[in-house]
This record gives C-alpha cells, sequence and structure tokens, in this order.
C-alpha cells in the first residue's frame, strides 16, 4: 500500500473464529503454568521425579501399615521384613494420646462431650451473621460446662463461678452512670466479693450433683493442648484487645503499664514463663496455696499471647485513617462507643491475619508443656509411649500422627480467617 | 428567581441568638502559633465562608469550634456551652455540631443506612426504627435513598459527600461545619454537593464552610471571611468583599482565585 492511499472501508465482516488449539483447554493450562519457558520446563520434569519418588518410597510404607498388634516386635514380625508403618501403636494407644494416661476411662465420655459442645459453642460467635444471637447465651456457659464436665465435682462450683459474673456484671452497669473505669473496677471487686462469699457455701455443698473429679495433674494427651489453646486465644483476644488499647492511651499511667508489660513480655522466651509458672510462682503465692498448675500454664501462655495480639492489633489501629476517629468524634459517639462501632471492627478486620498468625503459632506452642512434665500429646509420645518396652522405636508413625492432629486444627483455623475476611470485605476494590 | 426570593427569606432568618462566640482564642501546634487572638460571633442561621490560602488555619479554626483540636487560650462558646477539657462537655457540643470532611470519612464497614443511624442511635438513644426513618428522610433530602443498602466503597465521590452530610444531618445538629467539602470531588460532581448545601442554607442552617468556591459564597453567604497567618484579615458581606476588598492581602488573594 502506498504512503497516499491510506483510504479502507470494509466489503465483508469477519466470522467468529474458535482459538487455536495451543490456546484453550488442557494445552492452554499446561503451557501457561508449567512449560512457560525451558527453565520452567526443566524444573517441572526435575519437581515431579521427585513426586514421583517420594510416592513410590512412600506409599508401601502407608499401605503395608499394620493397624493391629500389641507391640513394635510383633509388628515386625507381621511386616516380615518389608516396609510398612506400624499404625498399631495408635490405634493401642489412641487413648493416652487424646485423653492421657490417668485419666479414668470410664470418664471418657466427658471431655468427648465438651469436646462436641465446643463447635455448638463456638458456631455462634464464628457465624454470626447466620445463625441466631440466641444461641450466643449458650456460649456464654459453655465454660462453666465444660469445667463441670473436664473436671467434676459439684456443679455448685461452676454455678457460682457464673453468678459471680453475672453479679459483676450487674455491678458494673449499675456504676456506669459514674465513670467507665470506676465501673470495670466496681464489677471486678464485685465479682471477687460474690466469689469469695461463695467460697463458704461451695464447701459444705461438695456431695451437690457432683461428677466424680479429675484432677489437673490427671489429665494429658491433645485433649490438654486443645484446652489450652482454646482458653488461652480466647482469653488473650480481650486482653490483647485492651493492651492494644492501652498503649494508645491519653492518660500516662496506663500507657506506661501497657508498653511496659508487653515489651517485658515479648523479650522473654515462652518457654521461660512457663518454667516461671512451674516452679517460681510457688515461691510467690502464700504457703500452703494450691494453685492448679494447668490454671498456672493458662496465665502464663495468656499474658504471652496478649502482648503479640496487642501489637498486631496495635498495627491495626494505626492503618485506620485519622479521619475514621475525627468522624466518629463529631458525630458526639464517646470513646466507648467510637471504638466498639467504628474503630475495633476495622482494626480487627485489618489484624485478622496476623490475629490467626499469633493464635496458630500459640496452639502449637502449647505443646512446650511437655517441658514442664506436662503430659500433653508431645510428652505422652516422649514419655509413657515411647519409653515402654511394647512401642519403644516408633518415631514416625507417632510425631506423624501429633503433626497432623495439628495441621488439621491450624489448617482448619486459616482457612475460616480468609472466609472471614472475604465475608467482612465492603470496601469492593 | 424563586431561589434567590427564598435565599432573601433565609437572610431573615439570621436571629440575634448567638451560635458560636469565640474570643482572643489562641492555638500553637508546639511552637507554631496557627490561630492568633480570634474574635468571631456566629448568629442562628448565619452562613459564613471561611477563604484564605493554605496554611492560614482556616480549617484549624473550625475544628476548633467542635473540639477536634483543642485551643490554648481564650474562650469558645458553642450554642451557650463553653468548650473544656470536661468529655461530656465536648460530646454534647459535638452531637449539637455537623461536620463534614474533606475526604467524607464515611465508615466503610457500615452500609449508607447504619452510617446515618449509628450516632441518633447510640447518642441520642433514638429507638432503631425511627432512626432509620429519619435516616431516609436525610438521604431523600439528599437524593439517594436508593443507595441506602450499599456500602461507601460502591458510591462515587459526590454521593459519598452527600451521604456524609445526610449522615451529620440525621443528629439535628443546630450548627454545621463544612471543612473543604468539595476540594476532594471531581470537577463534575462539585455542583451535587454545593447543590445540597445550598438548599440547606435555603432552609436556614447555621453554616461555617471553609471552601475555595467563590460561586458559593457569593450565592449562600451572608458573611465571607477572609484569614492569612492564623488571623481574620477581613471579614465583610460577599457582595462588598468581591467587589471591594480593603485588604492588599484579600485583593492579592482575590486576584489570585479568580484570575482565570
Amino acid at each position: 500500500m502506498s504512503k497516499d492511499n491510506i483510504a479502507f472501508h470494509r466489503t465483508h465482516m469477519l466470522p467468529e473464529a474458535p482459538p487455536p488449539a495451543t490456546e484453550t483447554g488442557a494445552i492452554k493450562w499446561l503451557r501457561e503454568n508449567l512449560f512457560s519457558s525451558v527453565a520452567n520446563g526443566l524444573l517441572t520434569v526435575v519437581a515431579g521425579y521427585l513426586l514421583l519418588s517420594l510416592v513410590i518410597s512412600a506409599g508401601p510404607w502407608f499401605l503395608n501399615g499394620i493397624w493391629d498388634s500389641p507391640s513394635l516386635t510383633a509388628c515386625r514380625e507381621m511386616l516380615d521384613g518389608r516396609t510398612g508403618a506400624c499404625f498399631a501403636v495408635l490405634t493401642e494407644r489412641w487413648n493416652q494420646l487424646l485423653f492421657g494416661f490417668k485419666y479414668p476411662d470410664e470418664l471418657y465420655w466427658r471431655p468427648t462431650l465438651a469436646f462436641v459442645l465446643l463447635f455448638v459453642a463456638i458456631a455462634p460467635v464464628l457465624f454470626v451473621k447466620f445463625l441466631p444471637h440466641q444461641l450466643l447465651i449458650f456460649t456464654g456457659l459453655y465454660p462453666f460446662i465444660a469445667y463441670w464436665l473436664i473436671w467434676g465435682g459439684s456443679i455448685i462450683v461452676p454455678v457460682m463461678a457464673l453468678l459471680g459474673v453475672l453479679f459483676g456484671v450487674l455491678v458494673y452497669r449499675r456504676t456506669l452512670t459514674v465513670s467507665a473505669g470506676v465501673a470495670v473496677l466496681a464489677g471486678i471487686v464485685g465479682a471477687m466479693v460474690f466469689w469469695w462469699i461463695a467460697g463458704f457455701v461451695t464447701g459444705s455443698a461438695a456431695g451437690f450433683l457432683a461428677l466424680e473429679p479429675v484432677a489437673s495433674r490427671d489429665m494429658g494427651g491433645f485433649m490438654v493442648n486443645l484446652m489450652l489453646g482454646v482458653v488461652c486465644v480466647s482469653l488473650s483476644l480481650p486482653f490483647g484487645i485492651m493492651l492494644a488499647l492501652g498503649r494508645q492511651s491519653d492518660m500516662p499511667i496506663i500507657k506506661w503499664i501497657c508498653v511496659v508489660f508487653i515489651e517485658f513480655i515479648r523479650g522473654v522466651p515462652l518457654i521461660t514463663l512457663l518454667f516461671v509458672a512451674n516452679v517460681v510462682l510457688a515461691y510467690f503465692l502464700p504457703p500452703g496455696t494450691t494453685f492448679d498448675l494447668i490454671l498456672r500454664v493458662i496465665i502464663m501462655i495468656t499474658m504471652f499471647a496478649s502482648a503479640y495480639i496487642a501489637e498486631v492489633i496495635r498495627g491495626g489501629l494505626a492503618a485506620l485513617p485519622r479521619g475514621q476517629y475525627e468522624a466518629a468524634d463529631s458525630l458526639g459517639l464517646d470513646y466507648a462507643q467510637s471504638m466498639q462501632f467504628i474503630i475495633l471492627p476495622q482494626a480487627l478486620k485489618i489484624s485478622i491475619p496476623g490475629i490467626v498468625n499469633v493464635a496458630v503459632g500459640l496452639f502449637k506452642d502449647t505443646t512446650l508443656v511437655s517441658v514442664i512434665s506436662m503430659f500433653d500429646i508431645v510428652g505422652m509420645i516422649r514419655g509413657p509411649i515411647l519409653a515402654s518396652a511394647e512401642w519403644n522405636g516408633v518415631y514416625w508413625e507417632l510425631f506423624g500422627f501429633a503433626a497432623l492432629l495439628f495441621f488439621i486444627t491450624c489448617y482448619g483455623i486459616s482457612q475460616y480467617s480468609q472466609w472471614l475476611e472475604r465475608q467482612l470485605q465492603t470496601d469492593h476494590r | 428567581m424563586a431561589a434567590e426570593a427564598q435565599m432573601a427569606e433565609a437572610q431573615m432568618k439570621v436571629s440575634d441568638e448567638v451560635a458560636v462566640e469565640i474570643s482572643k482564642m489562641n492555638k500553637w501546634f508546639g511552637a507554631f502559633h496557627v490561630l492568633r487572638d480570634i474574635d468571631l460571633t456566629v448568629y442562628q442561621g448565619e452562613r459564613i465562608v471561611i477563604a484564605g490560602p493554605s496554611g492560614s488555619g482556616k480549617s484549624t479554626l473550625i475544628r476548633c469550634i467542635n473540639a477536634l483540636e483543642e485551643h490554648q487560650k481564650g474562650s469558645i462558646t458553642v450554642d451557650g456551652t463553653v468548650l473544656s477539657n470536661d468529655i461530656k462537655n465536648i460530646d454534647r457540643v459535638r452531637s449539637e455540631v455537623g461536620m463534614v470532611f474533606q475526604h467524607f470519612n464515611l465508615f466503610p464497614h457500615l452500609t449508607i443506612l447504619e452510617n446515618c443511624t449509628l450516632a441518633p442511635i447510640w447518642v441520642r438513644k433514638t429507638p432503631k426504627r425511627e432512626a432509620e426513618e429519619i435516616a431516609m428522610h436525610f438521604l431523600t433530602k439528599v437524593k439517594i435513598p436508593e443507595q441506602a443498602d450499599k456500602y461507601p466503597g460502591q458510591l462515587s465521590g459526590g454521593q459519598q459527600q452527600r451521604v456524609a452530610i445526610a449522615r451529620s444531618l440525621c443528629m439535628k445538629p443546630r450548627i454545621m461545619l463544612f471543612d473543604e467539602p468539595t476540594s476532594a470531588l471531581d470537577p463534575e460532581m462539585i455542583s451535587e454537593v454545593l447543590d445540597t448545601m445550598i438548599e440547606l442554607a435555603e432552609e436556614g442552617m447555621t453554616m461555617l464552610c471553609v471552601t475555595h468556591e467563590m460561586g458559593f459564597a457569593r450565592k449562600v453567604a451572608n458573611r465571607v471571611i477572609f484569614m492569612d497567618q492564623g488571623q481574620i484579615v477581613e471579614q465583610n458581606e460577599p457582595e462588598e468583599f468581591f467587589n471591594n476588598p480593603k485588604s492588599e492581602r484579600t485583593k492579592l488573594f482575590l486576584s489570585q482565585i479568580l484570575g482565570h
């Protein structure tokens, strides 16, 4: 076409044509994702080879696995020289792995029931938009029910504990008109006084509607990990929020208490805190007080996790534009209202990945209690199971099982948090 | 001409009742003296436009009126309440004073309707149903009732700013503060926000607007205040202010802003 002749008009329209075969379906996917360049193609082949050899070598180990045998020696005999796993240790020691070796056999139904009810209790919190709010009442009651089921004893104890909480809330409501700070303090003091008085009642009514009591030192297995994980995560979230807000406070004393607490706890390894809980704390308590070991560990892990969550939430608070605080202020919302309705919902949403990170880490860190001679799942495996004559030497199966339990839980938490983030997304970017 | 008649009527509504009284007010940001000896009396029903170069302290001045900024010297009396450090006192003043921001500052996690009902429900203790009716009334007034269930992120800038105005109106404020309400908007959306503000002025709302929209100032204001270096340099009726400015600084400012 010469430079002068730029005029053009179309005489017939082109029909729609299918894309070439290399641009559709599986071929396109393969080309784009696996063989997009020579280097990537090579990597794909190498990775494929590694995967294949892994399956070939580990496959028989799984497939030949023995599920029913009284001991490792018997298991080896049954395998007769072939490669294969001894999953029998899991079936034979199933109850020990889950409940520890001292929890009474006939009472296993109690922690199991508490575990099932846990899902009923957290569902209304996790799916707040989809379930009726009345179910949250059960969530509030659940800690007391679970305590009664797992530790047993008279029902009076958890009932009094619950009434103490309700009494504290009542005092808080009544004094709220004075000032929020006074109300919180009065509420806590009210609950304490109630519990102190209730202590005399529970002592005399120990046999009333009593389940057979089980001591904390008799608990073990994955149950301990779950208990510590659930309790510490649910406690450290509110404490973390309070610490984060406290650190931003205009009141210097509150601010410095929070800063010192957070910086101190973050600067100390968890294992040190656990040793403190185990040994040192006893020196500071009045002689003769028996302070439950699980309770001490819960306090320490909660403090540890709160400090981390506080910093995560502080990041969320810092990410909010100042305009949000100003808009809330300009509408006349007071501090508590603007935090509750405007600031925290947004800051927490931003903080979800960080909070989940801490929660997952915390849940896995509960295995550290095995170091202070508590028999959680790792403690059970390293102690009673591997030390027994029958199962000495079964490492892969046991630790693999423990890893699987933790993976399922943590992966579930992670998936839920991603779903929640999508639910809360309102900015339609 | 109907609009002008209405505006003239609104002029009549300016009463002797004092809405905001600022006397000898000074403010510092650190060592920087932002506001110097501000004296200003705003009467109920007045519409004041505050103009001036950036950094002249005009935004800070109106932010002091609802205590978003603290002043260090002098006094501010809003609707009979002297602004002090007492937080309850401040919250009361804020609930009577609506504020519209340059960047809208809507709450992105709440729907438009929830944005409008939150403060009436929790500050005014209005029942939810009633608060929603009020909100729909004002959303209709700013001409976006159909967006009530959307989130702020789904709306255009102009729509968001109109929601922000409706959100403030839902508190039934006695005074409205506007902090450069059109500065962050695309040119096409400015007029829809200004129209809403003009309507508000016609109804006799007491308004203090920081704005660079001089056309709006001419049409709506009954007083224009010019600020520079933290002080009020000149104030006058709009006609006089624009046609016959007294101070050299005002003349320079007007020539720059109206020059093209």
